[in-house]
């Protein structure tokens, strides 16, 4: 059987524009929240958000150091993110450099959520104001999902599959899951995985905000505003931002003395069947996915040591806790569980990427991210480690990831150490 | 140099992100610019914004360097 490694890593994130700032920002406790900079928040109901920083911050994110100009300005921000980030993740592995036979053995998978929401936003008011001869040339190819992939591949000349998935805020994470099957059933050697957004507009915060899905009673205290299984906890907070990993077959990463970070091992999915945002009151269709996903992994309750939990700040976080602890057990086989979407906010489609990427450095580095904010447990969480505040250093031999989306999509991803 | 190359050279270092003291009069868009057909659409759209003209598709699909731009816009800006 092929097994599939991760060989390369790349973050774009309201934390940092590389792997190593971004993990030392998030085990540092700091938080990615701040009022909107990027549009006039007036009439708006939500006022905050993790926005990725700009180029002349301390751990802001320069466009123009992988992305060309001109694509920059052809193209709604997710793309350049995730432009970005697989060049962060090719230049980690040590593959910017392939032979004509690995580029057609090489693909993408770099998927979002929603896609480019800024520019439908404002092509619609040009083509509102000035008329169908104004709309830019380049509208419909710089806002389509699978653009990330399509440009990447362009860039590298990767000849592999090329594909992009679109499960909302699971897209990340079925990304990986998506690629690491192209290695198995030998469609591919190497893929670029992960998933990419950026939606801190007047339309998606707007929208979001009356699906009631954002936080809008923090907006005096943004830092404090993403709070998973605290009691005082109402609503998620917009971040943006890109996740990809470089996924390898495991002899051909040998063969060539590539670093090894983790091997992908297990890979579940399902749908809830049951609303269209909200999850299944009894997380049916989360607890069929980690199910699934430990299955595939051969492993058992307690070999998990950490879950990063999709825990978005929402009452759905108490649905999420009750469905692992029916997997892994009451006090989680002794796995710690932390948010980290406290830190860095909801990135959506880029969520289950970059979140996969914080289990990958958890294992190397053998320490947890905190759950920030977290001052009064909820009611369910009474025996579970869920890391508040502070950072904390463990066995870390194998941690899942959960990410759920709206329309009921779910996926878990284990990876574990090699 | 007049005042319109100057404008049409500006919104040419603009759009497709090139040194300025490549855009000459005789440089190509495709050639020499690095842009495809879609960049030139695009730039034909700056130029009947820049300069309140328009320029009919007939006319654009001619407009293949600098100096025809230039050309095109001194005698049709009103």
């Amino acid at each position: 059987m092929r097994r599939v490694v991760v060989t390369g890593l790349g973050l774009v994130t309201p934390l940092g524009a590389d792997v190593e700032t971004v993990w030392a920002n998030l085990l540092a406790g700091k938080s990615g929240a701040g009022p909107i900079t990027r549009f006039d928040t007036t009439g708006q109901k939500c006022l905050i958000a993790c926005e990725v920083k700009p180029a002349d911050h301390e751990y802001g994110f320069d466009a123009g150091k992988r992305v060309d100009h001109k694509i920059q300005r052809q193209v709604d921000p997710f793309i350049v993110y995730g432009i970005d980030a697989a060049g962060q993740a090719l230049e980690d592995a040590g593959l910017v450099d392939m032979n004509d036979d690995l580029k057609m053995r090489t693909g993408c998978s770099i998927g979002s959520g929603i896609g480019g929401l800024p520019g439908i936003e404002s092509e619609s008011i040009v083509l509102h104001e000035k008329g169908p001869g104004r709309v830019s040339p380049h509208f419909v190819h710089g806002r389509l999902i699978n653009l990330i992939s399509g440009q990447v591949s362009i860039k590298y000349g990767l000849m592999g599959p090329n594909h992009a998935v679109v499960t909302a805020c699971s897209t990340g994470a079925h990304s990986i899951g998506d690629a690491a099957r192209m290695i198995k059933d030998g469609d591919a050697d190497v893929m670029l995985a992960g998933g990419a957004e950026s939606t801190i507009n007047p339309l998606g915060v707007a929208g979001f905000a009356q699906a009631r899905a954002l936080n809008c009673s923090y907006n005096d205290r943004p830092e404090q505003a993403s709070r998973p299984y605290d009691k005082d906890r109402d609503g998620f907070v917009m971040g943006e931002g890109a996740g990809v990993v470089v996924l390898e077959e495991y002899e051909h990463a040998k063969a060539r003395g590539a670093k090894i970070y983790a091997e992908v091992v297990g890979y579940g999915l399902s749908g809830d069947a049951y609303h269209v945002t909200a999850p299944h009151p009894e997380g049916k269709g989360a607890e069929l996915a980690m199910r699934m996903a430990l299955r595939k992994a051969g492993l058992q309750a307690g070999d998990i040591d950490y879950v990063n939990a999709h825990g978005t700040s929402t009452m759905a976080d108490t649905i999420e806790l009750a469905a692992v602890k029916r997997v892994l057990g009451d006090d989680l086989s002794g796995a710690s569980m932390s948010s980290t979407k406290s830190a860095i906010g909801h990135l959506l489609g880029g969520a289950g990427a970059v979140e996969t990427i914080f289990c990958i450095l958890a294992i190397r580095d053998q320490i947890v991210p905190p759950t920030l904010n977290l001052d009064n447990p909820d009611e369910g969480t009474e025996g579970v480690d869920l890391v508040p505040h502070k950072a904390k250093k463990r066995t870390v031999r194998a941690a899942l990831n959960n990410s759920f989306g709206f329309g009921g999509t779910n996926a878990s991803v284990i990876v574990k150490a090699i | 140099m007049s005042d319109t190359a100057d404008r049409v050279k500006k919104i040419v270092v603009e759009h497709l992100g090139v040194e300025a003291d490549k855009v000459t009069e005789d440089a190509s868009f495709i050639d020499d610019l690095g842009a495809d057909s879609l960049d030139i659409v695009e730039l034909v759209m700056a130029f009947e914004e820049e300069f309140g003209v328009e320029i009919p598709d007939d006319a654009a699909e001619k407009i293949s360097t600098v100096s025809d731009a230039i050309k095109y816009i001194d005698e049709n800006k009103g």
